[in-house]
């Protein structure tokens, strides 16, 4: 670029996984072994980064390529923009490699489709006078077509309709090169970012002619407010008076704005598009810019049409390149996760913040995403995937309970730093990763105090999954697999008498315990500081003592005597679609039972477990020696596992929380092959932080035990309230 | 009743359309009262008023019948910042003593309302300034231009070798894109004298043209400014597309003539230094010009109108912009859009604003 060499390159990262294996117990005294083996292993996994380097600091950069390129088959480097014609030579005699340049434009549009498909609250829209100036928008599936509005020297506009195919419509001379070149004419000052500054000062209306200036008033006919610009620079059009370097800056920031919104409206309507992204050296990271163009797309085109903008836009060209010289091993074939312990971030965009964030962002700077093993798609069953939003509390948007989770997460972080050093005993350098842990949570924690909106929207989901990412960053992959493990074996052993005792019940009696025991699994929440205090201080906590913490019914959500209605008067359901949560007593005690009775109904299950590690949920893989240890008591689960009634399936996600636009692929094939019509959903994360208002074309049931006073008091319950929410979709 | 003036008070300039009736008898002559009399003299008999004051002899309509009435029509304009000493003069000529209605259109008729009343001791009937320029462009056509064509266009406008100004029949106007470009801009569409509708407008227009050239060249005048572009050369000053790409940008089929980035070049310190006033007001030209012809291009195809009249003081004596309008509009519409462009430029309005005096007369 211009000013800045943006790098994209693809890593295999080596890092620590927990890994649990079945032993093998024929013929063993199991009585005294625990369940299972876990093992910390290394795997590898691939990962995409993107660096920054001012093009002052080129030579950083190349050594920094050089110390990083261990590959030694790489023959040549894709460059993109400018700066590819530019240091070609600096960089081929540097680095031994030949350049090959790739077109600006392509390059654009491949990164802009890729982050679009892979990173979640990648687009934002600009919004005045708000608590936060962005607002996120959810990821439509269905990215095309869209308006690209590249504001770099000139302008470009370009429709994209799919993955390859896009059309550059039109353009406008007039963009950032005009108000850089104007405006360093007029005003004497060289740089861009001091103009802009000088125009966030300034005053248009001593330059510009108002509709007023020429009417008195209004136009009022057209009904054309009196504020409205008749005439960019109508005022300067005399040779004795002196105007502002900040005013003639302000109206010139304007005038190029508007200018842009109008083109970029009016070609929005002739191709019959809604969705138009702004990018260019004129809007990166630049609120006043943002601020403008969105003025300008509202005015001109009525509100129909909204200006969006991108977090990593900055780095669309490198990624392009990249993808371009990754096609062979083709890229888009995987889903992407951003890594929140890896990326830095958006930057401020507030003024007290501004010049650090700025200054730190020059040198410092990135994104790192990592390549998941499995391709993430929508649930089929979401009732409208492009208006699904998974979290229930947007904290970017709430500033009081964004205080509070933040608070919140600060205050368990030494636990869980405590935990995660524990969970290794016998590693050297566990205290030091721990506390390497922690302060890098911390700090994270402190970003998203000043900007809520670095990693798009707050929420306790991405809360939760940052501190998920920075415990794998310092090699702490499971911290509560003991725990689990533990745990897991306890509740095993209590199985065979709970189903007796439930069999023992009429069916009514039976229905209301097992969704009982359902909730009294919920308790055991590691995640939730008010549980893991009581896990800790009283180990022999148990199913009876968690099911006497529940709330009495009425719940404070409870729609429990339509779901017994319905299990009375309906038939069977087909397929049960069911998202455990935690491990133990959760899915053992409390799931196995309810599956255990939707079998007998006739109902086939798909029981979908995490496909890594997060607290104590439970996992895929431990949910597989789990169910074949259930099988061996039980021989309803048995015969339902062998005529393959009930399935076992990952979700794809490593997150306490459910996002049901992004799971594993081979669920979602299952979920329809199946013709799955119930779906059910437990636990805190994933029916309360996300997923309380997500809406299903079939029936679904919410569960939740809510394990934290704030929250309870904000739903107007109180700690251990129950969330009992059966929904059947209108028809 | 004498005298006939139609009034069109714009942002930068107030234009003035006097009608000098030939007709009058000697009794009418007899009876015509001193001031009438004084007025018509002061305005015929002048080519300048005061230090601002114009008459645009050269479009003067001669021999034209209105209301019954032979005569001349006369086009005088004079900047709006000279408003006030113009309502000084009509009060010392005891304008007000004629009883006439004064017809007064564009801004300025809403903003100046109160300072004719007070000052001047005149009502103004206000009119709508878009009404007036539909009418006035319409019956100017009609009558055309002292036995000329008012309406013309520039053939072969892609040669610059053959292309040439023709007269063009606008006989069957509508549908038509009206472009007025004063101050600011106006784009209407027009489908019959009394069913138009404002399509959008910018702010980047005349205005912005002189008002950029006065603070980047020091210029004073809107004839100095256009003087200056005429010996300026625009691509120093402007990056074009093949001082980025080495020649055309074929992925996107742009040639490498057009320019990329208007005062793109000017990010640069050393160029700043090596251009010379006229090419910054070159440039200042083509960057309005080339703007206002790409949004016109644009309201054309959303409209679905191929023939886009261009109006307004802007114009005058503006060669450069009229070529380079009919040029860019045929060019990056491959020949489907039509530049057109009349005579009289900025009067219409004003002549509107006459015309409806003598309807409502």
């Amino acid at each position: 670029g211009g000013s800045l060499t943006k790098l994209a390159y693809y890593s295999t990262v080596q890092h620590k996984v927990a890994r649990v294996r079945s032993f093998d117990h024929s013929g063993k005294d199991i009585e005294n072994e625990p369940l299972y083996e876990i093992s910390v292993q290394e795997e590898i996994t691939a990962r995409l980064h993107f660096i920054k380097f001012e093009n002052t600091y080129i030579e950083t950069c190349l050594d920094f390529i050089k110390d990083h390129l261990v590959n030694t088959e790489t023959k040549v480097i894709k460059a993109t923009g400018g700066g590819a014609y530019k240091f070609k030579d600096l960089i081929e005699k540097k680095l031994g490699l030949k350049v090959d340049k790739e077109d600006v434009m392509t390059c654009l549009i491949k990164g802009c489709n890729f982050v679009l498909r892979n990173i979640p609250h990648e687009v934002f829209a600009y919004q005045k006078d708000s608590d936060t100036e962005f607002r996120f928008q959810t990821n439509d599936p269905n990215i095309f077509p869209y308006l690209l509005v590249n504001i770099g020297s000139g302008v470009s506009i370009v429709k994209v309709e799919t993955e390859d195919k896009f059309e550059w419509i039109g353009g406008s001379s007039i963009g950032g090169g005009t108000f850089w070149g104007l405006g360093a004419l007029l005003t004497k000052t060289k740089k861009f970012d001091e103009l802009l500054q000088l125009a966030s000062k300034g005053q248009h209306t001593n330059v510009d002619m108002l509709v007023k200036d020429v009417y008195g008033g209004a136009y009022q006919t057209l009904g054309l407010s009196g504020n409205l610009i008749a005439s960019s620079f109508g005022k300067s059009t005399t040779a004795d008076k002196e105007f502002s370097k900040e005013d003639m800056a302000k109206s010139l920031l304007h005038m190029i704005s508007n200018d842009i919104g109008q083109l970029a409206c009016l070609y929005a309507k002739i191709h019959n598009l809604d969705k138009i992204y702004f990018g260019g050296f004129f809007i990166r990271g630049h609120p006043v810019t943002m601020r403008t163009i969105t003025y300008s797309i509202n005015f001109f085109s009525k509100g129909e049409v909204q200006a969006l903008f991108l977090r990593h836009e900055g780095y669309l060209g490198a990624i392009g390149a990249f993808l371009k010289g990754a096609e062979q091993d083709n890229p888009n074939q995987y889903s992407w996760g951003e890594n929140y312990a890896g990326s830095s971030g958006l930057m401020s965009t507030s003024p007290d913040v501004y010049p650090m964030q700025r200054t730190r962002s020059g040198t410092f700077d990135m994104l790192e995403m990592d390549r998941l093993e499995r391709p993430l798609v929508n649930l089929p069953l979401l009732k409208d995937p492009s208006a699904y939003i998974p979290d229930t509390v947007d904290l970017t948007d709430d500033a009081m309970a964004r205080k509070y989770w933040l608070t919140c997460f600060e205050e368990a972080l030494d636990g869980v730093a405590k935990r995660a050093a524990a969970s290794q005993p016998d590693s050297i350098d566990a205290l030091e990763r721990a506390e390497k842990f922690r302060q890098k949570y911390w700090n994270k924690l402190q970003t998203l105090r000043q900007q809520p909106f670095a990693y798009g929207t707050l929420t306790v989901r991405s809360l939760l999954d940052t501190r998920e990412h920075c415990l794998n960053e310092f090699n702490f992959p499971d911290p509560y697999s003991k725990v689990k493990q533990k745990e897991n074996g306890i509740a095993l052993k209590c199985f065979q008498s709970v189903i007796e005792s439930l069999d023992s019940l009429g069916w009514e009696e039976r229905q209301f315990a097992l969704v009982k025991g359902l909730l009294a699994g919920n308790v055991f929440d590691w995640g939730a500081k008010a549980v893991s205090d009581v896990l800790e201080s009283e180990p022999q906590f148990g199913f009876e003592e968690a099911k006497s913490k529940l709330q009495e019914r009425p719940w404070l959500e409870d729609s429990y005597s339509q779901w017994l209605e319905r299990l009375k008067e309906g038939p069977p359901h087909k397929c049960a679609l069911i998202f455990a949560d935690n491990s133990g007593i959760d899915i053992i005690l409390g799931v196995f039972p309810f599956v255990r009775e939707l079998l007998s109904r006739g109902t086939e299950v798909i029981l979908a477990c995490n496909s890594g590690p997060a607290l104590n949920d439970v996992t895929y893989s431990e949910s597989l020696i789990v169910t074949e240890r259930i099988a061996a008591m039980d021989p309803v689960i048995q015969s339902a596992l062998r005529e393959e009634k009930l399935l076992l399936v990952q979700t794809g996600s490593s997150s306490p929380c459910l996002d049901l636009s992004r799971l594993d692929k081979g669920l979602a094939v299952l979920v329809r092959e199946r013709k799955t019509d119930l779906v059910i959903i437990e636990g805190m994360g994933r029916a309360i932080h996300t997923n309380y208002y997500a809406a299903l074309k079939c029936e679904s049931l919410k569960l939740a035990v809510i394990k934290n006073s704030w929250l309870a008091d904000r739903l107007g319950g109180k700690i251990f309230s129950v969330i009992f929410k059966y929904e059947v979709p209108c028809k | 009743v004498f005298p006939w003036f139609g009034l069109d008070i714009g942002g930068t300039l107030v234009k003035l359309v006097y009608f000098e009736p030939k007709d009058i008898t000697a009794e009418e002559e007899e009876e015509e009262v001193e001031n009438l009399k004084s007025i018509r003299k002061y305005l015929t008999s002048n080519v300048a008023y005061g230090s601002t004051g114009i008459r645009d002899v050269h479009l003067e309509l001669k021999d034209l019948t209105l209301c019954g009435r032979k005569g001349n029509l006369h086009f005088i304009r004079f900047p709006t910042h000279d408003m006030p000493a113009f309502i000084q003069m009509g009060s010392e000529k005891h304008f007000s003593s004629l009883h006439t209605t004064l017809c007064a259109t564009g801004g300025g008729a809403y903003k100046f309302e109160q300072d004719f009343r007070t000052m001047g001791d005149l009502q103004l009937c206000k009119l709508d300034e878009l009404d007036c320029l539909i009418k006035g462009v319409l019956y100017i056509d009609s009558v055309g231009f002292n036995g000329h064509s008012e309406c013309y266009y520039f053939e072969n406008p892609t040669d610059a070798e053959r292309c040439q100004k023709l007269p063009f029949n606008l006989e069957n106007p509508y549908p038509l894109l009206l472009v007025n470009i004063g101050s600011g801009v106006s784009i209407l569409a027009v489908y019959s004298e009394e069913n138009y509708k404002r399509v959008t407008g910018t702010s980047l227009g005349g205005g912005t043209f002189f008002g950029l050239c006065c603070l980047l060249t020091g210029c004073s005048t809107f004839e100095e400014a256009l003087e200056m572009a005429s010996h300026g050369d625009s691509t120093k000053v402007d990056k074009l597309v093949r001082d980025i790409y080495g020649g055309d940008y074929e992925r996107f089929g742009l040639p490498g003539w057009a320019v990329a980035s208007s005062f793109g070049n000017m990010m640069s310190k050393e160029k700043r230094e090596s251009v010379s006033k006229e090419d910054l007001a070159k440039a200042t030209l083509i960057t309005i010009t080339n703007n206002i012809g790409s949004i016109a291009r644009m309201c054309a195809l959303n409209e679905n109108i191929n023939r886009v009249v261009f109006v307004g003081n802007f114009l005058r004596i503006n060669t450069i912009s009229m070529r380079l309008l009919a040029y860019a509009l045929d060019y990056w519409s491959k020949g489907q859009l039509k530049a057109l462009f009349l005579e009289h430029e900025g009067y219409f309005g004003a002549v509107g604003a006459l015309l409806e005096l003598l309807d409502s007369a």
